[in-house]
């Protein structure tokens, strides 16, 4: 994604290839059975001592990035894990600690779950989806009633990336005083969580049931009524998105280019044929223009520059759609062995479809330009 | 003249101010509209040209011994800064200035370096290209143009079109055929024409928008001297090479020769958001969610450029990786054309009373919807040097490669 990257940077892309190719081959992926775990804590712990889940938490909080630039090294990590379509909790993790972080200073300031968080100890996820409903964070029907100086929960989630592994929930609330965040223990009494069927083999989703559920005021995050923290969460789960699409786009088209080469139809490479070629030229302009956008996105984000926000929706509005027609062209230019289970590419457009799909499809983003714009 | 003796950018900068506040007439804020006869505004643009001559401030990067002031393209940068509230020679930027003069610089010999550049940059002449054929389309160097040999002149005769503002220009650079027994890009050989010579037919062409910019030129009989080849006989294709990397770098925004900012006059267009504004349905997400598709392909072919400008620089791409942005600009104007059209909806089928008004605005830059993918070069040819140069796919068969270009096959 970036043009060149520091040595450190480099290492920490080197060391996260590593610890993949190790456990998660792509045979394994496609093995995996659906209730099957996805993926081991002492895998993820290891990922966390390479600073997986420390990009973007300040040192005075624990974390700490190699490159002093966070956002940017946590892009490199998702394209590392992305081209490998890797298990995990890379985006959940990240996108809590970018609440937690950026909530820090106002309300209670929960430093021993952002250090937990850190060292892969312990697992958080985002509960911000509800069932039959859009992308809409600002406007949740579960409900969070003061009561006892806590708070009591009362709602439906689904969608929620590792609901079933993960030992808290970030979960946006309507209050009385405007929408809020809790950080949630998933054992909590009066929480259900059910498994979801997703498309991608190697990622897993929940459904969460509030029932009652009692938590103190101390698992509040951030003030209610402060939108901006779920502003800060979805640039990065976006940023994640692009990241690792960006390396299934340069994986998938690798791999098809080189088949071009090596498959002869009529006694000649796929290679030759002009209309072929016109399409490869038009992916790899594309191709070119998801990390070109993806890289602006990062890089504002990374800056907390006032257009982060209109640059990640530039950035998912371009990828979100542009992955899926680069990798249906790929399954068009192998022929019918693009569309069987062997293959790997069905590996890579299950989590392109995913990405596109959750926070914010590309249509939502296109919305949301419109509205950035104030026309 | 050497580092230590140039002045200071930022003194430059400071005078230049002083200079342009005093003789430069402040910039009209709606550039005028395209009329067919506009012989007043290259008047006025010469005589703009003249008046930064008379005042030190012409040919900003060109040589001193060329009528230039020998200075660097940061001095050029703080002056197209400077000048932005007042009115300049635009219309001599592309492309007497750019590309022609540039290309002199390159190619020429030093009297074709002395008069032509000079006369340029003192606002004296304007310059155009010759270089596109009536029968040519992307294959430029299969052109029919030819010049005989006759004593130590030429004699020039054929046909060339897409000339953009030939018709008000003093010397055209016209890459013609001089050897038919050699390989197609081997008999080229570029001349310096008078565009008043005689012999020499022009029109001006009209577009499906009413823009009559561009010309076609019929060459019959024309004489020419000896002194009117630039380069090497037979090294024409060097010559137009160097030429069209000039209109790249011109069109991509890097010449050092372009002075002052901004197009020099534009058909009016319509875009997405003013199509927004006019149609009264702002509020139709329908319409907001294609106005955020048009946003959205704007920034991206802009992030795109920045990008891979930077790779070609650093090394990470190849100069062939420059038709990336090609591609995606062609893109984003023709996906924006489409959608102002489809925000427009049912108004683009009139206009406002008895003129075009927006809705027919929005109809008529329809029309034109191909020509980001036409002009500089067909998106075609583009794709063909991505998968050619980029990703190394076998090259199109060429039955005319390595064949005398007499026996090359024209026509059925």
């Amino acid at each position: 994604m970036e043009l060149s990257l520091s040595p450190d940077q480099k290492l920490l892309q080197e060391s996260a290839r590593g610890l993949l190719e190790q456990e998660y081959s792509l045979d394994r992926i496609r093995g995996m059975e659906g209730n099957e775990p996805r993926w081991s804590r002492d895998w993820w712990r290891k990922g966390a001592e390479l600073g997986w889940a420390a990009a973007i938490v300040p040192e005075k909080l624990g974390g700490g990035s190699v490159s002093g630039e966070g956002v940017r090294d946590l892009a490199v990590l998702a394209e590392e894990l992305g081209a490998g379509v890797a298990p995990g909790p890379l985006l959940p993790v990240n996108v809590v600690l970018a609440g937690l972080v950026a909530a820090h200073g106002h309300g209670p300031g929960h430093a021993a779950e952002i250090e937990a968080l850190v060292a892969g100890e312990s697992i958080a996820t985002w509960a911000v989806y509800e069932p039959g409903r859009e992308w809409t964070p600002s406007d949740p029907g579960l409900t969070a009633a003061p009561a006892d100086g806590g708070y009591v929960l009362d709602g439906v989630k689904d969608r929620v990336e590792d609901a079933r592994q993960a030992d808290l929930l970030l979960v946006t609330a309507r209050t009385p005083d405007g929408v809020a965040q809790f950080l949630v223990p998933a054992s909590a009494s009066g929480v259900t969580i059910s498994e979801q069927w997703t498309v991608d083999l190697s990622r897993s989703f929940g459904e969460v049931r509030f029932d009652g559920a009692r938590v103190d005021a101390g698992a509040l995050v951030g003030e209610p009524g402060a939108d901006g923290i779920v502003e800060r969460q979805l640039q990065i789960a976006v940023v994640v998105q692009c990241a690792e699409v960006c390396a299934v786009l340069d994986r998938a088209f690798a791999m098809t280019t080189q088949w071009a080469f090596d498959r002869y139809s009529f006694g000649r490479p796929l290679a030759s044929y002009q209309a072929l070629k016109h399409r490869f030229a038009d992916m790899r302009t594309w191709l070119e223009a998801c990390h070109a956008t993806t890289q602006a996105a990062a890089a504002a984000v990374q800056a907390d520059s006032p257009d982060a926000a209109e640059l990640i929706s530039v950035a998912k509005s371009f990828v979100g759609e542009r992955s899926l027609t680069i990798l249906q062209d790929c399954v068009q230019l192998h022929g019918g062995i693009g569309v069987t289970w062997e293959h790997d590419l069905h590996l890579f457009l299950r989590r392109a479809i995913l990405d596109q799909a959750l926070y914010g499809t590309p249509a939502d983003h296109r919305l949301r330009l419109a509205d950035l714009a104030a026309l | 003249m050497t580092d230590s003796t140039m002045e200071s950018v930022e003194s430059f900068r400071l005078r230049a101010r002083a200079w342009l506040a005093e003789h430069m007439p402040p910039r009209d804020e709606a550039p005028p509209p395209l009329v067919e006869d506009d012989a007043h505004e290259w008047e006025r643009a010469r005589e703009l040209q003249q008046k930064l001559y008379a005042g030190g401030f012409a040919g900003i990067c060109f040589p001193r011994e060329y009528g230039g002031l020998g200075l660097t393209f940061a001095h050029q940068q703080a002056f197209t800064e400077e000048s932005d509230p007042y009115e300049m020679p635009l219309m001599l930027n592309v492309p007497t200035f750019a590309i022609c003069a540039a290309t002199l610089l390159d190619m020429g010999d030093e009297e074709q370096k002395r008069d032509r550049i000079g006369a340029a940059v003192r606002g004296d002449e304007i310059l155009c290209q010759f270089l596109s054929e009536p029968s040519g389309g992307s294959d430029l160097a299969g052109l029919i143009t030819r010049a005989d040999r006759d004593g130590d002149g030429w004699v020039l005769n054929g046909a060339k079109t897409w000339s953009t503002s030939a018709y008000a220009a003093d010397w055209g650079l016209c890459l013609a055929r001089t050897d038919w027994d050699v390989s197609k890009h081997r008999g080229l050989t570029m001349f310096l024409v008078p565009t008043k010579a005689p012999g020499v037919t022009m029109n001006r062409i009209r577009m499906i928008n009413g823009n009559r910019e561009f010309c076609e030129e019929f060459f019959d009989d024309v004489v020419l001297p000896a002194s009117a080849v630039v380069g090497e006989v037979g090294g024409g294709w060097t010559v137009a090479s160097r030429q069209l990397f000039h209109e790249r770098n011109a069109l991509g925004g890097g010449s050092p020769f372009v002075s002052g900012r901004g197009e020099p006059r534009t058909m009016p267009r319509v875009t997405p958001p003013n199509a927004v504004r006019a149609s009264g349905r702002a509020d139709d997400p329908r319409v907001r969610e294609m106005l955020g598709e048009h946003l959205t392909l704007t920034k991206v072919a802009e992030q795109t450029a920045d990008r891979v400008s930077r790779a070609i620089e650093s090394g990470g791409l190849p100069p062939a990786a420059a038709s990336i942005p090609r591609l995606l600009h062609a893109e984003a104007v023709q996906r924006g054309e489409d959608l102002a059209l489809r925000i427009t909806g049912s108004n683009a089928a009139t206009g406002t009373g008895a003129g075009e008004g927006m809705g027919g605005r929005t109809a008529i830059g329809y029309l034109m919807r191909q020509s980001a993918s036409l002009g500089g070069g067909s998106t075609e040819m583009s794709r063909n040097v991505i998968s050619e140069r980029m990703l190394g796919m076998p090259r199109e068969p060429a039955p005319d490669r390595d064949v005398p270009f007499k026996q090359v096959k024209r026509g059925r």
